[in-house]
């Protein structure tokens, strides 16, 4: 891994340059492939985990981490189509696609301009994406789709602690994979 | 031109990729069961993830078994003797249930009605899912090389699960009842009014299409009512857990499912229906005395005591030969086992109902065994046109 700092002026955080951080070709790879295998197999021993979006951690990880919004959205929409391969016919190719890239891209624009080390701006970055996402995913399937999705305010936000709890330990252990 | 393009590098790019998707996605909903690309995509990632899942959950379940059959043998001697008192205790039930079920036989054959009959199932074994809450659909790891095809129901002992709807060569691809875009014909068991089991977003199933005047109780059994020409009728689907009124004139019935949908590990996949006729042939002739003799009451059992102090029921104890409570130390009653009065006429397995009762309703009395001391029974015409149910 490489790492080579990015001037920008814009930038929310204290520091004047923010770390752009690169990845092996096997990390990149595997890492969201990973992801989608547990996403699609541990449900079958844990009943609660579809509550838990890794794709969508991943997506933000490599987004923020990179700081490029091309490269964020051309991740999440490679993520995004492999999750949406496994759904049912309820869940037509794209949905998933199109709301990583669209996530993709927010991080890592968001990714320039703040400082996402520390475990509590994580915590909260990742809350508001999986809000954001989640809000995506529904405009996508009732607005074009016309499907008979439900929304729960309160459901949203239990999955979005829930997510935001996991994703500050899947960053950590990710953060391994930064070549520093 | 050059600076804008710099300059609005990355919106262009994010646009281009979201027409992209969305022209995909607009496609698919264009032609939902066309297979062309989408089905290809599908099929390679399936190909590419399921023979991982597989060989983890047959890895378990192979040292599960091992643990369990080999070395982990703790109180396997107390459950043995458990389960053989449970067996005496079901052969027992068995051999009533065996009476009901006999007599229920020839009454569905005299008013022909057809039974489906699950011939042949294959068993599979669960080993991943969607991973997405909207779509709860799940992997099985049998396929078109196994005989699975689309639109067969899938089932567990405790309760249906769902239907093909994708067949893999290696796996199948299963839309289960809490799905939101399944449904099932379904119908209360005591009430016997049918509807439909719809699955909603969040993972719920609803009873859908009562009237709401019905009478429909929580803890009612929901069973299949075969109308969706994919599960056959009468499996159970669970019971009937809130009844509130719904939109327009029906009920919003809240059914949980039998089947355990959130925890399947094994299930089995129906492959063949039969449809047939109940078979008759294990319960000998039926005599037309018999199908009249089961659509009269019968008469209570009188007990008389001989002189020994003996009791045994009267001759005239019962005025159908086909009931079981025949007096005591005479044989037990098998219609075709006793002598007929009317040897020419055996059997109306082929006659239709309606013309079997016309015809022994001109002799009843002859078909009993002996005349009843009391008054005897009215010789009326049983009312052909009703369900003995």
């Amino acid at each position: 891994m490489s790492s080579r700092s990015m001037p920008f002026r814009g930038s929310f955080t204290s520091r004047e340059q923010v770390s752009v951080y690169e990845f092996s070709w096997l990390a990149t790879i595997l890492i969201p492939l990973v992801a989608i295998f547990i996403q699609a197999f541990l449900p079958t021993k844990i009943r609660w985990l579809p509550i838990i979006d890794l794709p969508m951690m991943v997506v933000i990880f490599f987004a923020v981490a990179r700081r490029n919004p091309i490269s964020g959205c051309v991740t999440g929409a490679i993520i995004g189509l492999m999750q949406d391969v496994l759904g049912g016919p309820a869940h037509p190719i794209g949905m998933y696609g199109i709301t990583d890239t669209i996530i993709g891209y927010m991080a890592s624009s968001l990714g320039v301009k703040i400082d996402i080390e520390n475990p509590g701006s994580r915590f909260l970055i990742i809350y508001g994406f999986f809000v954001i996402h989640q809000g995506l995913y529904y405009g996508v399937g009732h607005g074009l789709l016309r499907q008979s999705l439900q929304w729960s305010w309160s459901h949203v936000a239990i999955s979005a602690l829930a997510n935001a709890v996991v994703g500050v330990l899947v960053f950590n252990l990710l953060d391994r994979f930064k070549q520093r | 031109m050059d600076t804008i393009l710099g300059r609005y590098k990355n919106l262009i790019v994010l646009a281009a990729i979201l027409f992209a998707q969305i022209i995909a996605l607009a496609m698919q909903v264009r032609r939902p069961t066309a297979e062309g690309e989408t089905r290809l995509i599908r099929v390679w990632a399936t190909a590419a993830v399921t023979p991982f899942e597989e060989a983890i959950v047959h890895t378990q379940k192979w040292a599960h078994d091992k643990w369990n059959g080999y070395i982990y043998l703790r109180h396997v001697d107390q459950e043995n003797q458990q389960l053989r008192a449970e067996i005496d205790r079901m052969k027992l039930e068995q051999a009533r249930l065996n009476e009901d079920a006999t007599m229920a036989r020839r009454i569905q054959t005299l008013l022909a009605f057809k039974e489906q009959y699950v011939e042949s199932t294959v068993a599979a074994q669960v080993i991943g899912t969607s991973g997405s809450e909207q779509s709860r659909v799940l992997y099985i790891d049998k396929g078109s090389s196994d005989g699975i095809k689309a639109d067969m129901a899938v089932i567990t002992p405790t309760g249906i699960v769902g239907k093909i709807v994708q067949v893999f060569p290696g796996s199948s691809q299963v839309l289960p009842i809490n799905d939101q875009l399944s449904g099932v014909g379904a119908a209360l068991k005591a009430l016997r009014l049918q509807g439909i089991l719809k699955g909603a977003s969040n993972g719920t199933t609803t009873l859908q299409y009562i009237m709401s005047d019905e009478p429909v109780k929580t803890g009612e059994e929901v069973i299949t009512s075969g109308g969706d020409r994919i599960f056959p009728k009468g499996l159970p689907i669970g019971t009937v857990a809130s009844v509130e009124p719904g939109k327009d004139l029906f009920l919003n019935i809240r059914v949980i499912p039998s089947a355990r949908l959130d925890r399947l590990e094994e299930v089995l996949v129906v492959t063949k229906i039969q449809e047939k006729l109940p078979d008759t042939t294990d319960l000998g002739p039926i005599r037309a005395s018999d199908i009249l003799s089961e659509r009269l009451p019968g008469v209570p059992v009188t007990q008389t005591v001989d002189a020994a102090g003996n009791a045994a029921g009267s001759a005239t104890s019962t005025a159908n030969p086909a009931q079981p409570n025949v007096p005591a130390g005479s044989a037990p009653a098998k219609p075709g086992a006793t002598t007929s009065p009317n040897p020419a006429n055996p059997a109306v397995g082929t006659v239709k109902p309606g013309a079997a009762a016309v015809s022994n309703a001109t002799k009843p009395a002859s078909a009993q065994p002996t005349k009843p001391a009391s008054k005897p029974q009215p010789a009326t015409p049983p009312r052909t046109g009703e369900n003995p149910r």
